[in-house]
């Protein structure tokens, strides 16, 4: 049987929900448009893993 | 598996709470004066900031300040409960149960000073989360309920948000954040002990012991005007920081000699002649105290853009 009465209730639960969802939503978007800036002030892009790499050491003086 | 709504008719209670409950537990009234001091401590600093970090800065500010709201609001169900200003809050309406507005203030304090952390650097971070633990321990479990000073001391937690902005923009704390912080701190007695004055019935029946109870109200009055005072050389003192300009000192000259007028007046007058005229000059100015930080801060934002268009 489907449903077809809604009660107060569940306008509250929906509302709730809603609000939930779009606060995720912003959430997703702030954290995107927050790396975005970091990468275009020159942020790194890599993290130390564990294994030393070229491109995340810092630059070797060459004359000695 | 046919039913789904057989629970519909179930348990419509109160614990059923709207989205925007849960917003009114972030206090968003005091959230926007969150947001204005940070900001424009964020934007009078000699940093530019990229508008995406300064924005995320200024949101998860706002966040923590939202988030300390609803600890306080957990925390102070029962006094909240006696006061009219307050009984319709979410907890004490039934609206939200008070383990709710516990985790949501937990949570949202973790969240809102691991995002500011890494939208802008850990100092404004452990300062923002300084401010939530002042808030929210300090004031709201500590000295709320234990000594009439504790709107001068709790008044601290509203003042750091400017310097949280600062902090945000530059990296570290300086005098000019420092006498940011001092401005709203200072300004922070005169403004409640105003209210309480026309208040009175609530805070007594609540038995929050504010200077109005305890120490009686011609008291309170001198009080008021002895805050008054110390605050105008603060203010003034802000005139002199690079930060300010020709708007801010005017602004601070006449809006600290209409409030020292105001907080002269409230010490001139006794309970009989306030009563007479249903606490007027009380409440006059109460509302003007609003203006001053707005105004403040606003002159602070107004030399900002001086500055940045080569006015000045």
């Amino acid at each position: 049987m489907p449903i077809t009465q809604t009660h107060e209730l569940h306008k509250r639960r929906f509302g709730r929900n809603l609000g939930v969802a779009l606060s995720l939503v912003g959430f997703a978007a702030i954290v995107f448009g927050l790396t975005v800036a970091k990468i275009r002030q020159g942020s790194l892009m890599e993290g130390f893993d564990h294994q030393p790499r070229v491109s995340v050491t810092p630059p070797v003086e060459r004359d000695q | 598996m046919t039913d789904l709504t057989t629970n519909t008719s179930a348990h419509a209670t109160e614990g059923e709470a709207r989205f925007g409950d849960y917003i009114q537990l972030l206090k968003p009234r005091v959230m926007s004066l969150v947001v204005f001091t940070a900001l424009v401590g964020l934007l009078v600093a000699p940093v530019r900031v990229d508008p995406m970090i300064g924005f995320t800065a200024i949101l998860f500010i706002a966040l923590g300040a939202g988030a300390s709201g609803a600890l306080n609001m957990w925390y102070d169900a029962d006094i909240d409960r006696v006061m009219r200003r307050t009984a319709r809050r979410p907890v004490p309406a039934g609206k939200v149960a008070p383990g709710e507005a516990l985790s949501l203030g937990l949570w949202l304090s973790a969240i809102s000073v691991a995002m500011l952390g890494l939208a802008t650097n850990w100092m404004a971070a452990g300062l923002l989360a300084f401010t939530i633990f002042f808030y929210a321990v300090v004031y709201t479990i500590w000295l709320k309920r234990a000594t009439p000073q504790n709107i001068v001391i709790g008044g601290a937690a509203g003042a750091f948000p400017p310097m949280v902005g600062w902090v945000a923009a530059t990296g570290s704390v300086s005098l000019e954040a420092v006498l940011m912080f001092g401005l709203i701190f200072m300004w922070t007695p005169p403004h409640f002990w105003a209210l309480a004055l026309f208040m009175k019935a609530d805070y007594h029946e609540a038995k929050v012991p504010m200077l109005t109870v305890t120490h009686g109200r011609p008291e309170t009055r001198r009080q008021i005007l002895i805050y008054t005072v110390l605050l105008a050389p603060v203010a003034l003192g802000l005139a002199l920081t690079s930060i300010a300009g020709p708007v801010y000192l005017a602004a601070a000259i006449v809006l600290n000699a209409i409030f020292l007028k105001g907080a002269w007046d409230i010490w001139r007058r006794d309970e009989a002649v306030a009563e007479a005229d249903g606490y007027a000059v009380e409440k006059r100015v109460f509302r003007f105290s609003l203006y001053y930080l707005f105004l403040h801060f606003g002159a602070l934002l107004a030399d900002a853009g001086l500055r940045v268009w080569g006015i000045v």
